[in-house]
């Protein structure tokens, strides 16, 4: 296990020692100490390595994650996971603004609650949050699924492309061209894959989930409008 | 881009340590705001006196033996407290009036930046670390307190342009954000009354806020009205003289962070700039929600 004490050795140190981990490492265990919500932290990792932050992050924490599982213990700040490649986040407590925006791939657990814009334009990450999520959540996402234990903020899926969204608690309102969907069987596997994975299958079943996702009549050019755009 | 940080204390044996803790944020939070700083601190009232805090950009000359010519204006002692560019002064409560008038006879390059029987207000172009070491104010004690770190975007970096804005006895509101209606609010808030002393549009909304506490509104109800009439990006965190308010437009762009321990409500823009403060560990730490005012009051 390498310990790293975030306040004693700065964080560029920390994230160029993470860069040069590269392909096969027998450094695979990391743990940071100190993160006082330092911004950042562990971002364009690109490794198979499991990495402990012990404490809450600042802005973009894990933010082009690829490979590498790298877990919260606290709360993370603004852009979490942002644009991941793949890899694994599990966050402790909540997370800030736009979590997981823009990722493409890998699973990002949040065990608390996310506030607004979680999953904005993502495009193929999975995201499971065990609490509620805020407003304006996966705004245009292309792919992906995002999942919600909890209730869901104003405008879900605004300008929504093909990522699903699952969601067990209330939603306050859907955004344009987002709609409630029929629950078919590959739904539910899907789902309890999910759940599975992140880490939630204590806690919630699939069938208590709706699913929601694009009506397609926002996305694809119609050359009966063209007097509008 | 700016950096707010503020504290309401529950524990009066934090009191002592208030300029300090501030302090200590307002720093941690210089990279969100660099061009300049400034701090609200509520430091309780002294029975019959108000406070004045002016502003000088010739401080030699224009506070030379200002208490002196305020006692013989007023015919009542006033004592004066000079720290660098700024200075309280002590005025009798019911001379503060008379007091803002003789100070723009007599010293007409000075500028009141707050007035009341708790407030002062400090606040001056620079990095916030040397904002705090010019009027130090990390040996201040208080009740409550506001601070700013400001990256400027709608008017010249200035020291009037500075936060905490202060346009009410005891009231102060800084802001991060823009706003985009902020002119034609001010219009109608001069066709009131207001008097604005900057092009600023926190100005414009610490002064919105003013009036409607005027027209007899609580803090609450003048943050909520205020969510129909500011346009734009904001957290704001207000101080009063018995409170503390903070609210986000319903965007909610702009960061803030809150936590809770039975010593303390704090504000940071950050996270970072909360981990010092003491029990911490354990506090209850939320984002506040947009469109949803808090406040609290002693």
């Amino acid at each position: 296990m390498q310990t790293f004490d975030l306040e004693r050795e700065g964080l560029r140190a920390l994230n160029s020692s993470l860069h040069a981990l590269k392909g096969q490492t027998n450094m695979t265990a990391w743990e940071v100490i100190n993160p006082r919500g330092a911004h950042a932290i562990a971002a364009g990792v690109d490794a198979p390595v499991d990495i402990t932050v012990r404490g809450s992050t600042g802005y973009y924490c894990a933010g082009m994650n690829k490979q590498a599982t790298i877990r919260i213990k606290g709360s993370a700040g603004p852009g979490v996971a942002e644009n991941m490649m793949s890899g694994t986040v599990i966050i402790d407590g909540d997370a800030s603004q736009y979590a997981g925006a823009t990722g493409r791939g890998g699973l990002l657990v949040i065990k608390g609650n996310a506030s607004s814009r979680c999953g904005i334009s993502m495009k193929g990450i999975d995201i499971v949050v065990h609490g509620n999520i805020g407003h304006m959540s996966a705004f245009m996402a292309q792919s992906g699924n995002l999942v919600v234990l909890g209730d869901a903020g104003e405008a879900l899926g605004d300008s929504l492309y093909e990522a699903r969204i699952f969601v067990r608690g209330k939603v306050k309102s859907l955004g344009a061209d987002c709609i409630e969907k029929e629950m078919r069987p590959e739904h539910i596997a899907l789902l309890a894959d999910l759940l599975k994975r992140g880490e939630a299958d204590g806690k919630a079943r699939p069938e208590e989930f709706r699913r929601y996702g694009s009506a397609r009549k926002l996305y694809n050019f119609n050359i009966d409008n063209a007097s509008s755009y | 881009m700016c950096g707010i940080v503020g504290l309401f204390l529950k524990d009066p044996k934090l009191e002592p340590q208030l300029g300090a803790m501030l302090t200590d944020m307002l720093i941690t939070m210089t990279d969100r705001g660099p061009d300049s700083a400034g701090i609200a601190i509520y430091s309780g009232a002294k029975d019959g006196l108000g406070k004045l805090t002016i502003q000088s950009a010739d401080p030699a000359k224009d506070f030379k033996d200002l208490d002196g010519d305020l006692h013989e204006a007023l015919g009542q002692p006033v004592t004066m407290k000079v720290k660098s560019t700024h200075a309280v002064l002590e005025v009798p409560l019911d001379q503060m009036e008379a007091a803002r008038s003789a100070l723009a006879h007599l010293r007409p390059g000075v500028k009141v930046m707050s007035a009341g029987d708790s407030i002062e207000i400090f606040k001056e172009v620079g990095l916030p670390k040397d904002v705090a070491a010019r009027f130090d104010l990390s040996k201040m004690r208080g009740t409550h307190g506001i601070g700013h770190t400001r990256m400027a975007t709608e008017s010249a970096v200035t020291t009037m342009g500075a936060h905490p804005f202060s346009t009410g006895a005891d009231q102060c509101l800084v802001h991060n954000g823009s706003l985009s209606n902020h002119n034609g609010v001010r219009r109608e808030l001069i066709r009131k009354g207001m008097t604005f002393e900057t092009q600023n549009d926190t100005e414009v909304a610490a002064a919105y806020v003013s009036q409607k506490l005027k027209e007899g509104e609580d803090l609450g109800s003048a943050l909520e009205a205020g969510l129909e009439d500011l346009d734009g990006f904001y957290t704001f965190v207000v101080g009063t003289r018995n409170g503390f308010g903070v609210v986000r437009d319903p965007i909610a762009c702009k960061p803030a962070v809150m936590a809770e321990t039975d010593q303390y409500v704090a504000f940071g823009s950050e996270y970072r700039a909360l981990v010092n403060l003491p029990g911490i560990e354990d506090a209850r730490v939320w984002e506040p929600e947009p469109a949803t005012v808090y406040f609290w009051e002693r």
